[in-house]
């Protein structure tokens, strides 16, 4: 436990604090059983993903086309939903299962927002795929996806060995 | 029931999808206090595999395991979905995309995937090179680089109102736009097809 601790203490030592962008704010650690729920989500998000053909190369060719209105919709109705949810958990105060007050770290603005997003927006066209819909399309049968998979996590290492040198 | 099984096994339409997908934000606020963001998978898998003491990846990466439940969820969703659920139809694309496509040499519509592409016999080719791995590496470099992807940035960012999340999600949509209409079809020529 204590090495585990000291690897997250390193970075910021260095000045360079940590920032996972989807960070875990849990107090309390989660045990494999507990985890389990996160698998559960992730499995119904996998379904809606195959069943709305969100992650068909040709939905996201419509839309950069803008000959449907298929993904605008499913994109603005996921943001409303989304939306409407963070409001009234801040409103009301509620507080996770376990008891603890919900927080939500805020995004701090950098060049990578507009050129990482950029470049990402020229491999969503490319694939068909956003993250999310790369590990759907691999379930649905698409094997070679896995190839996309890892290719992009060598894009990810790349950024991580050069992120110092690249415009923030 | 059986009607309802033949309701499922049909494509869901953008007003069930959309929704559900938005509830995904408070499931993991309240059952774990979890942001919302699936590109922040892959870098635990640069962090967990092959960290070469790189300080982006000297991180506490077994803490955000959830995270990469939740993506493995993912893949097995995509499993029982095309297993159990499966639309009997092709797909129903947009007629204008399909006549765009049938320019570039795109007419299989048998798969959720254009089959011309998405194959192994692609993969030590143009075409593979192209889709496959500068695909790829565009995707995981570039969302990085923007701090998330659409689950971080379009759907958690702006239902937090962040302002950085609306630019990158705007530059997303640009990079999306750049492709497809200006660089797809010399990709497309250059990949044989």
């Amino acid at each position: 436990m204590n090495t585990e601790f000291k690897e997250i203490e390193n970075p910021i030592l260095e000045g360079q604090p940590l920032e996972c962008e989807a960070p875990n704010e849990q107090e309390s650690t989660e045990s494999f059983p507990q985890l389990m729920k996160y698998l559960i989500i992730g499995i119904i998000f996998g379904i809606i993903f195959v069943k709305a053909e969100i992650i068909s190369w040709f939905r996201i060719q419509e839309m950069f086309r803008l000959q449907s209105f298929f993904m605008y919709g499913v994109i603005g109705s996921a943001v409303l939903v989304g939306l409407i949810s963070v409001q009234l958990i801040k409103r009301f105060n509620i507080k996770t299962i376990g008891g603890e007050v919900i927080k939500i770290a805020p995004k701090q603005f950098r060049k990578g927002n507009v050129i990482g997003g950029f470049i990402f927006g020229l491999g969503w066209a490319l694939t068909g795929a956003c993250p999310g819909p790369l590990f759907a399309q691999i379930g649905s049968g698409f094997s070679v996806v896995l190839v996309t998979l890892i290719s992009a996590v060598a894009g990810t290492w790349v950024y991580g060995k050069f992120e110092n040198k690249l415009p923030k | 029931m059986e009607q309802l099984i033949e309701m499922i096994k049909q494509p869901w339409p953008w007003y069930i999808a959309g929704p559900l997908i938005g509830l995904t934000v408070p499931a993991l606020l309240i059952l774990g206090n979890k942001t919302f963001g699936i590109s922040s998978s892959l870098r635990h898998i640069c962090a967990a595999c092959l960290p070469a003491n790189i300080p982006f990846f000297k991180y506490n990466w077994k803490k955000e395991t959830w995270n990469l439940m939740f993506v493995l969820g993912v893949f097995l969703g995509g499993v029982i979905a095309t297993v159990f659920m499966s639309n009997p139809n092709t797909i129903v694309v947009a007629e204008a995309t399909q006549n765009d496509l049938a320019a570039l040499g795109i007419t299989n519509y048998s798969s959720l995937m254009p089959v011309e592409i998405f194959n192994w016999q692609s993969l030590f080719t143009m075409k593979g090179l192209i889709f496959f791995v500068l695909g790829g590496f565009l995707v995981g470099f570039g969302t990085r680089y923007a701090g998330g992807c659409t689950s971080g940035h379009a759907i958690m960012g702006l239902s937090n109102l962040q302002w950085p999340s609306l630019v990158a999600t705007i530059f997303f949509m640009l990079g999306g736009f750049a492709m497809t209409h200006l660089l797809l079809p010399a990709l497309f020529s250059i990949s044989g097809f």
